[in-house]
């Protein structure tokens, strides 16, 4: 087994990541890795369901935080993809008797060490696999406190999920790494204007924070539209993917503001300090709108909103978020042209 | 949100209910990692999900011991399967597959497809003709 540090994370692929670079002798911290990966997202995209209902997620697509991230620090990865599934088994024990750690995507559904109560049929699950012991492997799955073994046959079924976003035995791993002292300051300025960009400037209206608000929008027509029940269970989807393992939600607007913190630290501008307050403040907004749809869908409590109240919240949090990346845009903007002065 | 507001249930030992890592404010106003069991609202998402998928699923069971619908079509429901899924596991058209949901043409199946079914699956014949 390769001496391989599990850290546990509130999300599995930025856990991945951060947990790969700091076998690699990068120290960056999971918020970090978020941040840089521009993690931060919102799709609502009525033209791809899941289990029926509409996709709602709060990260951008699987693989990405990722590739960004590796790419801002300069360090080669390698991706490779498998129609074969016993080709893909023997690419992996080749990696891991070099030594090598290989993030791997699975399908949730068939994680043996996962609680019953979790396994959806949810497809873009990383885990890092690290060793290989008597034809089982030993993974480090970021969201599980500890190492865990998995066997072959059921790695395999993991890798070759089928459903919405099959993983196709998807695993990566890092190549080579340029320089060990990465132009942090550049990298995250870097970052922060890709993650407005993506919440700002999208002219869809799927995504970013008009995403937020057709969900709203739609979000009042549900009752009408599908009746009470079928309202109900969107509603539950929707706040499973807000609070769920491997989406994220509230708790990535948290994890954000973490990295705002950090930002701050790296680029001398307590200023960042100040947007991690407000996101904060944006996920617990979030926090009380998923209280307040979990009284809904459950009809309990003595203060049940409507959907058009709920709505209301909603647009009330896409406000403030984008108040909270118009901000950010300026202040990177500013801080390049002063960067750019100074040298 | 601040350390003091995550969720800590009190656990009974041995309890395998999953515990996350949130990250909340100290009292200097840091970001620190928490392990937390997780928040209300989720736990009451999951359980009103997993009480729809069952009532479905019992629903069709009922139907099939009616003789209306064959084993299949409950396994599905079970698994949170649906029709183009398990065509893409079992590598089967997906009209032979909702052709197979009715029980005169399950009934008929040879032991081969039967086969391909469970494995997709991943039980063993005699459990997927029961249900």
């Amino acid at each position: 087994m390769i001496a391989f540090e599990h850290k546990p994370a509130a999300h599995c692929e930025s856990g991945v990541t951060s947990n790969l670079l700091n076998f690699y002798g990068i120290k960056i911290s999971e918020p970090m890795a978020l941040g840089l990966g521009s993690g931060l997202f919102f799709s609502h995209m009525p033209f791809i369901t899941l289990h029926g209902m509409a996709v709602t997620s709060f990260r951008p697509l699987p693989g990405q935080i990722f590739s960004r991230v590796t790419r801002r620090l300069g360090i080669k990865v390698k991706t490779r993809r498998f129609l074969n599934k016993e080709a893909s088994m023997q690419a992996l024990d080749r990696l891991l008797a070099q030594d090598i750690p290989a993030g791997v995507l699975a399908g949730v559904y068939h994680l043996p060490y996962f609680p019953k109560e979790y396994r959806f049929h949810f497809n873009a699950h990383n885990i890092a696999v690290i060793g290989k012991e008597n034809n089982a492997y030993i993974v480090s799955d970021p969201v599980i406190l500890q190492k865990e073994t998995i066997s072959y046959e059921a790695l395999k079924r993991c890798r070759y999920a089928k459903g919405t976003y099959p993983p196709c035995g998807k695993m990566y791993w890092i190549d080579r790494i340029k320089t060990k002292n990465p132009d942090w300051q550049r990298a995250v300025i870097k970052s922060i204007k890709l993650s407005c960009r993506w919440m700002l400037a999208i002219p869809l209206p799927f995504f970013g924070v008009r995403g937020i608000r057709l969900l709203a929008k739609r979000m009042c027509r549900w009752e009408q539209r599908f009746g009470s029940h079928r309202a109900a269970s969107n509603l539950a989807q929707v706040i499973r993917m807000l609070e769920e393992i491997g989406t994220g939600g509230a708790g990535f607007r948290f994890m954000y503001a973490a990295f705002l913190q950090e930002a701050a630290g790296v680029l001398h501008q307590p200023v960042f300090r100040e947007y991690a307050m407000r996101m904060t403040e944006a996920g617990d907004r979030w926090r009380e709108f998923a209280a307040a749809a979990g009284r809904k869908f459950k009809n309990r409590g003595e203060a049940i909103c409507s959907y058009d109240e709920l709505a209301d919240k909603l647009m009330k949090i896409a406000d403030a978020e984008e108040d909270i990346f118009r901000r950010l845009r300026k202040t990177v903007k500013n801080y390049k042209n002063e960067r750019a002065k100074s040298e | 949100m601040k350390i003091e507001e995550t969720l800590q249930e009190e656990q009974s030992p041995g309890s395998t209910q999953p515990r996350n890592i949130y990250y909340a404010l100290d009292e200097q106003g840091n970001y620190r990692q928490v392990l937390s069991t997780g928040c209300k609202a989720k736990q009451d998402a999951l359980s009103l999900i997993w009480e729809c998928i069952s009532k479905e699923a019992e629903t069709t069971r009922q139907e099939v011991l009616a003789g209306k619908k064959s084993p299949l079509a409950y396994h599905i429901k079970m698994r949170l399967l649906d029709i183009p899924m398990l065509a893409a596991y079992t590598g089967l058209p997906k009209k032979t597959i909702k052709k197979h949901m009715d029980a005169k043409a399950f009934l008929q199946l040879d032991a081969a497809t039967i086969k391909q079914y469970a494995d997709a699956m991943h039980i063993t014949e005699e459990e997927l003709k029961n249900v």
